[in-house]
């Protein structure tokens, strides 16, 4: 009974490390790899939600694939240290309190939500998604949107091309 | 028998919002700027599981949260592509990361 809630708090807190090791990095790699830290917490977290189809595509697709991309564009650009000098005053006088009172709202909010039907139902034993039912709701309920990502890959794919090729 | 409250993942799913908008505005590399938006994306899916989690009775699932987290993985998987390759095509024309280079629409 204790084991989850010890699960929970070691990912989060791996989480919440990995986020502040990403603003705090010089280097992109070092970011990329918190990043991936980042990801490798929620995909435990999913699976301590019972959604372990979920914990499996975000450790394959975003772990694996997205970030390989990001590491493989980092590497090809030979990206070093971050530059600091010149960074806008606006970033650093807005952005950063903006940023800031988010942080606040969301804890506000969160602080004074009711604990409705919602936090009541999360004290029951976990129902693991099934992937039959993931995929039948996929593949019926949702059958247009996939299909619209189908075609929003085949831009992105093509879109990707475009820019990259060299100017003729 | 897990004890531990949705909300509690709500408030983990709110910080790393937070901390993805910090990096977004903190940061100046543009790879690393593409990381925070890719962090603010997980923060999302998190909450998304979250609340499928929470409406869930004990008998059946409700999934639609789970599938939104596919769609929303797709589309960060199509926006990684295409802003990877502006990404490097900014970089050989401008020979620079940083994002305060980056001033000008036409080159």
């Amino acid at each position: 009974m204790i084991v989850p809630l010890i699960v929970f708090f070691a990912c989060a807190l791996l989480a919440v490390v990995g986020a502040v090791l990403l603003i705090l990095a010089h280097e992109p790699i070092h970011s990329a790899l918190s990043l991936v830290l980042v990801m490798v917490a929620l995909a435990i977290l999913y699976l301590l939600l019972g959604a372990p189809f979920v914990a499996a595509i975000q450790i394959l697709v975003y772990a694996g694939a997205i970030m390989v991309l990001f590491v493989f564009v980092i590497m090809l650009l030979n990206a070093g240290v971050e530059e600091r000098t010149d960074w806008s005053k606006i970033g650093k006088w807005v952005g950063l309190p903006l940023g800031f009172l988010l942080l606040l709202e969301i804890a506000h909010w969160l602080y004074h939500s009711e604990p409705g039907t919602a936090i009541a139902n999360g004290g029951g034993a976990p129902p693991a998604a099934s992937t039959f039912a993931l995929s039948t709701a996929i593949f019926r309920q949702y059958l247009f949107p996939f299909e619209a990502t189908s075609i929003l890959i085949l831009i992105a794919i093509l879109g990707a091309l475009v820019l990259a090729r060299k100017d003729q | 028998m897990s004890a531990i409250p949705v909300s509690w993942y709500l408030a983990l799913s709110g910080v790393l919002f937070g901390l993805g908008v910090v990096a977004f505005v903190f940061k100046r590399n543009i790879i690393t700027i593409f990381m925070a938006i890719e962090l603010m994306l997980n923060a999302v899916n998190l909450a998304f599981v979250a609340f499928s989690r929470a409406h869930s009775a004990s008998g059946q699932v409700a999934l639609d949260g789970q599938v939104f987290v596919f769609f929303v993985i797709v589309v960060a998987a199509a926006e990684a592509a295409v802003g990877l390759a502006i990404v490097l095509a900014l970089a050989h024309t401008r020979q620079s990361l940083n994002v305060d280079r980056v001033n000008l629409l036409k080159f």
